[in-house]
């Protein structure tokens, strides 16, 4: 249609002509597209983190821990989880799954004149198969070295750096943990954190070591770790340990437990969760100040309507149509909004890029969120673009050529 | 569109034998707060085709009214019009915005041109809402602006004109679309009097050329160039002759 050229071209011409308005105004759509494209670039950004700690931490591994016991509907004290539980398990079930106990504790850690201090974890050779790390130098300790309560360590990859030491040069050298020599058999590769966990920054040594050389007897395990083969298998796991530890503590099936079984991944569930409900309020807020752009899009619309009476009298007269009016103005708001969703998207882009420069979260920008900016702030320009087109579309070209 | 090939010549029509206007009873009346005012109250009234007619009257004469009546800006209260041969006195606001973009051309007092706009994009803007294509209407209005003799002006924008060539261009506007009725109203009204004369010298040679025309003016000496002259009194019309002692 001819018309619909001319209807963009008014509309470019009259935005054209008042550019400072039209700039400012369409700033408000910017400015609230730019928000909207950040706010959510950041949730996104902060989930795909969460995402990868779960991997990182495994999607298939189950963590018992020692819980408070009742007795008769009293709280009889914290029970214990002992080296005795992590075997049972690894007799009986140890066959389809992989069993790793835990006892940790931090301690002061020196190499010549370095010293630093670090979470030790005491354990099984298979935690390093259960959580898949991978060696940088070295080797892992075996299960002769946990027999034979050994003085080795595997080291975890930021830990040389603690001693200002390159890994490579540790392995096969000898550090005091707690002012007791072990000899450096490893050093992992980076694995990367989640939540609590830090593996990188922790010392590994055998769990017999730990209980019986440098924690001084101490036989209450932290927790124990009980991989399934898939992450399909984990239901099938947890009633297995239930029945096992169960059996080991003399708890009846009716009864209330003394350990609890999660999934470690639950608990990071629950923050993605609490993460999503962050950004999507964000989102919220960003939106509205698109909205706010949306009524300064609309005030100006009805400013360049009241303007523009005698044009649209002129216009009438020579045989534009209600629905040619109404479209001339529709298309000058929808323009004006969809350029500021633009420039807002680059905008976003721009911050969330940023962001991630200046404080090093990552954010991911979702073509969805582009997608959505871009259709949100055009469903502004037509809402907050209608009603001043309408007045426009139903003046009478009597009284808007007599429009002084 | 009907017969837009013969018609565009000269406005000339077959079936309406020759009438360009034709109303009965034509009335207007407004409502203004408890008050009715009957501007126009019941004009029957022909013009033919090729006619240069003159209507006067003093101001609340109801001159006004039925000029907006007679441009299809404005709906009757009662009566009926006839513009070309249509009956247009009970068409909805899109259809009357149609018949003046096809059968009638405006030249008002304030010249009323989008100062925006050059001059030939003013003068392709009727062309534009009848759904021309850009070649043929730019070929078009280059035409109209040459009979104007603004043939050297046409990329200029009215506030870069003077006020009798903005009224120039305003004609080449309205005759762009070949209309039946060339309806002027006051067009000399906002000029001096040097420039009125050369506007009115081009009403009067357009409409030597076969173009009806229907001038509203409260100046005797304007008038005095057209065929006709229409007095309105009141509503009513009070004197209607043919004009002998007409200039040319």
């Amino acid at each position: 249609m001819f018309i619909l050229r001319e209807i963009v071209m008014v509309a470019m011409a009259s935005i054209r002509a008042n550019a400072l308005r039209s700039g400012l105004t369409t700033l408000g759509i910017v400015i609230g597209t730019a928000a909207v494209i950040t706010m959510v670039a950041l949730g996104e950004g902060a989930q795909r983190q969460v995402q990868e700690q779960i991997e990182n931490m495994g999607t298939n591994i189950l963590t018992v821990r020692p819980g408070q016991g009742f007795f008769r509907g009293v709280a009889s004290g914290s029970r214990r989880l002992e080296e005795d539980d992590a075997l049972a398990l690894r007799d009986q079930i140890g066959h389809v799954y992989e069993i790793a106990p835990e006892i940790e504790s931090r301690y002061q850690v020196t190499y010549a004149r370095s010293n630093s201090s670090n979470s030790i974890v005491g354990t099984w050779p298979s935690f390093f198969s259960l959580y898949n790390h991978e060696l940088e130098h070295g080797r892992f300790f075996d299960e002769g070295e946990v027999q034979g309560r050994r003085r080795v360590a595997v080291l975890g990859s930021n830990v040389p750096d603690d001693l200002e030491t390159p890994g490579g040069l540790l392995v096969g050298r000898t550090i005091q943990i707690r002012g007791i020599p072990f000899e450096v058999v490893g050093v992992l590769r980076e694995k990367g954190g989640a939540m609590w966990m830090q593996p990188d920054d922790q010392i590994f040594i055998p769990l017999s070591t730990a209980m019986y050389r440098v924690m001084g007897g101490r036989d209450r395990l932290r927790s124990i770790y009980v991989a399934a083969p898939s992450p399909d298998e984990l239901d099938p796991a947890w009633a297995e340990i239930d029945r096992v530890i169960r059996r080991e503590h003399r708890i009846l099936p009716t009864e209330e437990a003394d350990f609890s079984i999660q999934q470690s991944s639950d608990i990071l569930e629950t923050f993605n969760e609490t993460t999503q409900t962050f950004s999507l309020l964000l989102a919220g807020i960003a939106g509205v100040s698109l909205l706010v752009g949306g009524i300064g899009i609309m005030n100006i619309m009805l400013v360049s309507v009241t303007e523009r009476t005698r044009e649209i009298g002129v216009r009438k007269a020579l045989g534009a149509t209600r629905k040619t009016i109404l479209f001339q103005f529709l298309v000058e708001a929808l323009v004006l909004c969809v350029l500021g969703g633009i420039l807002g998207v680059a905008g976003g882009f721009g911050a969330a890029e940023l962001i991630t420069r200046l404080y090093g979260s990552s954010t991911a920008v979702a073509a969805e969120a582009v997608a959505v900016a871009l259709g949100f702030s055009a469903a502004i320009g037509l809402f907050f673009g209608i009603w001043p087109a309408r007045r426009a579309s139903i003046l009478d070209p009597i009284d808007a050529l007599r429009y002084e | 569109m009907r017969n837009r090939g013969r018609r565009g010549q000269n406005g000339s029509n077959s079936e309406t034998n020759g009438v360009v206007i034709h109303t009965e009873g034509l009335r207007k009346y407004y409502i203004l707060g408890a008050e009715t005012v009957r501007a126009v109250r019941g004009v029957d009234l022909e013009v033919k085709r090729g006619e240069f007619v003159a209507i006067m009257g003093p101001s609340g004469s109801g001159k006004s009214t039925f000029m907006n009546l007679i441009g299809c800006l404005d709906t009757p209260t009662g009566g009926d019009y006839w513009l070309n041969g249509r009956k247009v006195s009970e068409l909805s606001d899109d259809q009357l915005a149609r018949v003046r973009n096809r059968d009638i051309g405006f030249v008002f007092q304030t010249f009323n041109l989008l100062p925006r706009a050059t001059a030939l994009h003013n003068v392709e803007l009727p062309l534009i809402y009848a759904g021309m294509s850009s070649r043929e209407r730019r070929k078009r209005a280059e035409e109209k602006l040459t009979l104007v003799g603004l043939a050297d002006r046409m990329d200029h924008r009215p506030p870069e004109l003077s006020g009798g060539q903005r009224q120039r261009v305003a004609i080449a506007r309205a005759l762009v679309n070949d209309p039946a009725l060339l309806l002027a109203d006051e067009p000399t009204g906002n000029l001096d009097s040097r420039t009125t004369m050369e506007i009115v010298e081009m009403l009067a040679a357009l409409n030597q050329a076969g173009q009806t025309i229907v001038l509203v003016t409260h100046e005797s000496d304007i008038a005095a160039w057209a065929s006709r002259q229409i007095h309105l009194n009141d509503g009513l019309v009070e004197r209607d002759f043919e004009n002998e002692g007409k200039v040319n």
